[in-house]
């Protein structure tokens, strides 16, 4: 809760809306550049065969046509590795050569006057596949026939993790549940599509990468390893972001080839991808084949856990390869279980690579822990509430090491799930599902509970830069090396600054996402953007105030201890009409005659790395009713009730609008969203409406809440929330369908429950009676 | 082919080619970029813009098809530098993330009030449909809509 007189803790509107209300805000495909030539792929319609020829005569002699690039003629582009963890016998070619692996692998780019006359030319060039068996399951990767996707790899399994091999962790329990299930693989889909606009000339010789991504600072070293040039002559700035929920942090090969064809022609190139080439080519998300045995006493208290998951890595392995580690690591949950084997295993398949989606690993792990806990529940007829309760880990134990090595910060989790069932009302809402069962009502009642931890700022990712700086006019600017892209970044950070200086919100800008103005950074994903760059504005602050006061004291021959802010400037406490403005106390600060005699003449400014040590753990509970049609098997979401704790929250505005929008795309998982293939690998869903990205009037009003738990592990005490309305929802949700059918013999129906799925679950549901 | 229509208040003239899409002319030949394209399947609604009025998927249309009209887009709707109540309204109640289905949003959900002045919830869902949010979930663009309708 903010302190009196405190902007922190408040809501607090966005800087950044007028902007983007306006249709003043320039996406990448909005800047202007009369002279781009487009680039235009050409992609492979086999998902896997031998490339025998591509010919691209006839399309050379198209109108506008400027080039053409193919296996023969790659620009020098080696092959690429997405992930440095995994094998570079996996690499991709950045044009197919000898084979295809998936439908959307780059065959030929065109690069044309415009857009039309490259996808005309495209067309024309002529492709020869010969295909070969085709990977699209994890099972079809694992069996004995499978042909190998890399034959020098000798393996279809690209990555593995182990824990816990030499003990049975079931040993001991009276009772043991057990899951077999999906996490069914997704698209990202953020709104704006990929793209970029590739400069040539500037900075130096070099190229200016205007890119749509979280994480320019990731795409400089790709880019400068194969352009072959310095750093500083590669400047990648990504412009206003439209969405990117993990997929944009990935390194796409298209952009390797957009920039080399700007360089080689001299002139600039733009890519601007379509929204059917977006469902093949952006990286998926999810794609888990799990398995869980979860052993308990008769009193419902956990004995240990034994489980297995097969990711796909698509056809060329990337970020998604290495995601069942953090499986791995939060597997366990937010449950005292002391004994745990867990098995991850990735395997190449001919389908469009995997990378992090929204929760990227960690979804899985509480969807697996979380479905196998209801099976539990059920078999022991003890309520799925109280048995989350009773296994709880120990709110005096924190921080705390799990069994699979979570690190985890703090954590009070029956709080959050108190919260829960008392917003939902639990009790009244199983007294009506009751009487619906008893009733033999066609329409039933589903009540699904989730209880969840996350870690954010994973994978080494708590540190960042951050840099505070007041300018002669009175202004400030942070400069920080996350990148922000719809999470209202400008606003948080400023509310840090301005709640130090006093300078008012509307004179702090924002510099970021500009590898040119900001020295390093491992832009915006997992959820760790104010817990480092908030912190390191935070503190970059309070260093640029210690500077300033004592600037203020001298001027004013005062101690500093006696120098208060306000929104103009410095003055004594008490004396506020003898004001230092910030106007004069930028100056003073490079003015040796205007200082004391221990301060150097330099800019109002401080910069450095923030460190928070290691990743926080977000927390909460979710509870979702749903109603189950059983004639026809339609599943409606009736209320969503989230109780999300991030930590201590600095806008509950923004807070609100990530659970939001993390809840839709939870839900989405649930019982919506599917990318399928057919047997021969082809995509299905290719458009949003296959897709079945979720509308307004597929969803609810949600109910969303908060607890908060403070981050021992940074002075702003924050925690991520981008992932959490995530990782949260979905297998409350998934656990409510089956809850709504469970009376009739129905123990699991897999992801997403679609009405097809559960109707086809009732007509084979032992306890059904035909009506 | 010459197209004579009108674009925000100005009249304008222009050769275009038959197959060029309106949504392509107004960011294209325009200049007018604040109409974002989200899909090549007229599903996402990101490029709705207003055709006399009426909100229209700008990626439904060819240029020509819109000789005479009256268009107006994202970068119309606010008079004298004031935003349109529609616009504060997604402002104050944070209907908006990424921003870029918020352009084509705002023009269906002013659309969408001129044809029913205080629609319930459902009816705000219903009328919406046809725009996806990758974003806020839609709950409060939902909220700003029934607050635009209240003020």
């Amino acid at each position: 809760m903010a302190e009196s007189g405190s902007i922190l803790g408040n809501a607090v509107v966005r800087l950044e809306d007028p902007a983007l209300l306006t249709g003043a805000a320039k996406y990448v495909d909005d800047l202007a550049s009369p002279e781009a030539a487009r680039v235009v792929f050409v992609r492979s319609s086999n998902a896997h065969g031998t490339l025998v020829s591509v010919d691209v005569e006839a399309a050379k002699a198209m109108p506008g046509v400027i080039a053409i690039y193919h296996g023969s003629d790659d620009l020098g582009l080696p092959p690429f590795q997405s992930f440095p963890m995994v094998s570079e016998s996996f690499n991709r070619p950045v044009f197919a050569t000898d084979r295809v692996r998936f439908v959307g692998d780059i065959v030929a780019a065109v690069v044309a006057e415009t857009n039309a006359q490259a996808v005309d030319a495209a067309e024309a060039v002529v492709i020869e596949v010969d295909p070969l068996p085709v990977i699209v399951s994890q099972a079809d990767a694992l069996s004995a026939e499978a042909p190998l996707l890399f034959p020098e790899s000798g393996s279809n399994v690209c990555f593995g993790t182990a824990f816990g091999a030499d003990e049975d962790p079931l040993e001991g329990a009276d009772v043991v549940a057990e899951v077999a299930m999906v996490s069914q693989r997704l698209a990202g889909v953020p709104m704006e599509p990929n793209g970029c606009l590739m400069v040539p000339g500037e900075p130096d010789g070099g190229i200016t990468c205007w890119i749509s991504h979280q994480a320019p600072h990731s795409v400089q070293p790709a880019l400068t390893a194969v352009l072959g040039l310095e750093p500083e002559a590669v400047r990648v700035v990504t412009p206003w972001v439209g969405g990117g929920f993990g997929p944009k942090a990935n390194v796409y090969v298209e952009f390797l080839v957009a920039a080399a064809a700007a360089m080689q022609l001299g002139r600039p190139v733009r890519w601007a991808e379509t929204r059917s080439e977006n469902m093949v080519a952006m990286v998926h998300g999810r794609d888990y084949t799990m398995k869980a045995k979860l052993g308990l006493t008769t009193d419902g208290k956990i004995v240990g856990l034994d489980a297995s998951v097969v990711a796909s890595g698509g056809a060329y392995p990337a970020l998604g390869a290495v995601l069942p580690m953090l499986t791995q690591m939060m597997v366990v949950g937010v449950y005292d279980i002391p004994k745990v084997r867990f098995e991850g295993t990735t395997v190449v398949t001919n389908t469009t690579p995997v990378g992090a989606y929204r929760g990227a690993g960690r979804p899985e792990a509480t969807q697996l822990i979380e479905r196998v806990l209801d099976v539990a529940a059920d078999q022991l007829g003890i309520d799925p509430a109280e048995l989350r309760r009773r296994n709880f880990l120990d709110p005096a134990a924190f921080p705390l090491v799990t069994a699979t090595g979570g690190a985890y910060d703090s954590g009070e989790y029956a709080k959050s799930l108190d919260a829960a069932l008392a917003a939902a009302g639990y009790e009244e809402l199983r007294a009506e599902q009751a009487r619906r069962r008893a009733a033999g009502d066609s329409v039933q009642l589903g009540i699904g509970v989730s209880a969840y931890v996350e870690v954010t700022a994973p994978l080494g990712l708590h540190t960042e830069y951050g840099a505070v700086e007041v300018h002669d006019d009175g202004t400030a600017s942070m400069s920080v090396g996350t990148s922000s892209h719809g999470q209202g970044h400008h606003t948080a950070f400023a509310m840090v600054a301005s709640e130090v200086l006093g300078i008012p919100m509307n004179r702090i800008r924002l510099i970021n996402s500009d590898t040119a103005a900001v020295p390093h950074g491992s832009g915006t994903l997992g959820s760790r953007s104010l817990q480092t760059a908030g912190n390191a504005v935070f503190a970059a602050s309070k260093e640029v105030l210690v500077r300033a006061r004592q600037i203020a004291a001298h001027q004013l021959e005062a101690s500093p201890d006696d120098i208060v802010t306000s929104e103009g400037g410095l003055y004594v406490a008490g004396v506020p009409s003898r004001i230092v403005s910030w106007e004069e106390l930028a100056v003073a600060s490079r003015d040796a005659s205007l200082l004391p005699d221990e301060l150097e003449p330099g800019p109002l400014r401080h910069e450095g790395d923030f460190d928070g040590e290691n990743s926080t753990f977000p927390f909460g509970a979710h509870v979702s009713v749903v109603e189950v049609d059983l004639e026809t098997g339609q599943v409606t979401m009736k209320r969503h009730i989230a109780v999300d704790d991030c930590g201590r929250i600095l806008n509950p505005l923004l807070v609100r609008g990530q659970q939001h929008g993390g809840i839709a795309q939870g839900a989405a998982q649930a019982l919506f969203e599917w990318v399928q293939y057919d047997k021969d690998g082809n995509p299905l869903t290719t458009n949003l409406m296959d897709y079945t990205v979720p509308a307004a009037s597929e969803l609810p009003s949600f109910e969303a809440s908060n607890t908060e738990t403070d981050s021992p592990r940074n002075p702003l005490g924050a925690k991520g929330i981008g992932e959490s309305g995530t990782i949260g929802s979905t297998p409350a949700i998934q656990n409510a369908v089956i809850d709504a059918v469970s009376h009739l013999g129905i123990t699991h129906i897999d992801m997403p429950c679609t009405p097809e799925r559960v109707w086809r679950a009732l007509q084979d549901a032992p306890g059904r009676v035909a009506s | 082919m010459k197209v004579s229509l009108t674009v925000n208040g100005t009249a304008r003239s222009d050769d275009v080619e038959p197959r060029l899409l309106l949504v392509q002319y107004l960011r294209e030949v325009v200049g007018l970029t604040g109409t974002n394209i989200g899909c090549d399947t007229s599903s996402c609604g990101a490029c709705t813009i207003h055709v006399d009025g009426e909100s229209v998927k700008s990626c439904t249309m060819l240029a020509v098809q819109a000789e005479g009209a009256s268009i107006t887009t994202i970068e119309g709707l606010a008079s004298n530098g004031d935003m349109h109540p529609m616009q504060e309204a997604f402002r104050t109640h944070h209907g908006l993330q990424c921003g870029y289905c918020t352009p084509g949003m705002v023009m269906a959900a002013t659309s969408l009030l001129a044809e029913n002045a205080s629609p319930t919830e459902a009816e705000v869902r219903e009328g919406l449909e046809g725009n996806l949010c990758r974003c806020t979930g839609y709950h409060n663009i939902v909220k700003a809509v029934l607050a635009a309708a209240e003020s």
